[in-house]
């Protein structure tokens, strides 16, 4: 007992006093907010400058991504929970509390990638122009038989203009890092199952810790984004 | 210093009264997002402040930077400085419309 604890400690003998794998996480974590402020930037400095529609207040969809916010808010909960139940050597609930999280971060993906999906397919109503300029219309025919109102579409990808370039980069990368996020609480639960959590439970959950801190960090990103994109954006939106 | 020691952390109560007060911040957003447009000035305000909240809010008490150890909080907050710095400066330079 007296031999493991003192190897423990040995391990843990570093010259700050801190485990050398919680200030890696910090300083990533430190260097990630320069990643997403770059891009942050990136799409502030474009916003407005693009030459052809759609824009913020036409594709975003603020009710829908209210509740895809509300969901990933609630799996940093089910995270921290997971954390507080494996640092208090609590396995069984560890692993609910870690699924939870992990479904929440699925269906936050699966929120973006219905919300890209749309945006993509958008279609939206035009009024008919002067008859000289109709065969430019899609469909041609949309505006005879008297009609004064067309469909057409109107959809964003990365590729339309420069909001869908830098709008795809910013929220794509947030989505790549969410779907990291998933992977590691999923290798997480399976790693839980070894030795019956044992190795999960040492250095007072770190590994779990470790993870948390990351996946808070996701969490808080993606608050500046949907202030920033979503809530500023489409409220000064340029007509 | 002391090796390998874990600050006493918050309880899932606390974590769960944050749950909720994020939550509640959130539908509020949501809400003020719909008020007339002749408020827009005050609604930016309102969505800064309420941002800045949440964010805080996580990063306090679910990353425990409140609790844990202040190198965590500079490493984090330099990056957080430096990005900040980055994008105030690129607004100015390119006198960006927002």
């Amino acid at each position: 007992m007296e031999h493991a604890q003192a190897s423990e400690h040995a391990e843990h003998a570093t010259t700050t006093g801190i485990d050398h794998r919680k200030m890696l996480i910090w300083a990533f974590l430190g260097s990630e907010c320069m990643f997403f402020g770059s891009l942050i930037a990136t799409y502030l400095v474009y916003y407005g400058q693009s030459v052809s529609g759609p824009g913020p207040a036409d594709v975003l969809d603020i009710n829908t991504t209210t509740v895809s916010t509300f969901v990933l808010l609630m799996s940093s909960l089910m995270m921290v929970l997971a954390y507080s139940a494996v640092s208090k050597g609590d396995v069984k609930r560890f692993r609910v509390w870690i699924v939870c999280t992990a479904l929440l971060g699925a269906t936050f993906l699966g929120f973006q990638y219905f919300e890209f999906t749309e945006f993509g397919h958008h279609k939206q109503t035009f009024e008919c122009p002067p008859a000289l300029d109709r065969p430019a219309l899609e469909p041609e025919t949309a505006c005879q038989d008297g009609a004064t109102e067309y469909k057409a579409n109107y959809g964003l990808t990365p590729r339309t203009n420069l909001f869908g370039s830098t709008f795809f980069t910013l929220t794509g990368f947030h989505g790549a890092h969410v779907t990291v996020g998933v992977i590691w609480l999923l290798s997480l639960f399976g790693y839980s199952f070894r030795r019956g959590g044992e190795d999960l439970v040492r250095d007072g959950g770190l590994n779990v810790d470790l993870a948390a801190l990351y996946w808070h960090f996701v969490d808080i990103v993606w608050i500046v984004i949907f202030t920033v994109v979503y809530l500023i954006g489409v409220t000064v939106a340029p007509v | 210093m002391e090796h390998g020691r874990h600050p006493a952390h918050p309880t899932p109560m606390t974590y769960l009264k944050i749950a909720v007060i994020l939550a509640v911040v959130t539908f509020i957003e949501w809400a003020i997002f719909f008020a007339p447009e002749s408020m827009n000035g005050i609604k930016l305000t309102v969505f800064s402040v309420l941002s800045v909240m949440k964010f805080a809010l996580v990063a306090m008490f679910y990353m425990h930077l409140k609790f844990d150890e202040r190198l965590f909080s500079m490493l984090f907050v330099g990056g957080l400085t430096l990005a900040t710095c980055v994008i105030l400066a690129l607004l100015v330079l390119f006198q960006a419309v927002l």
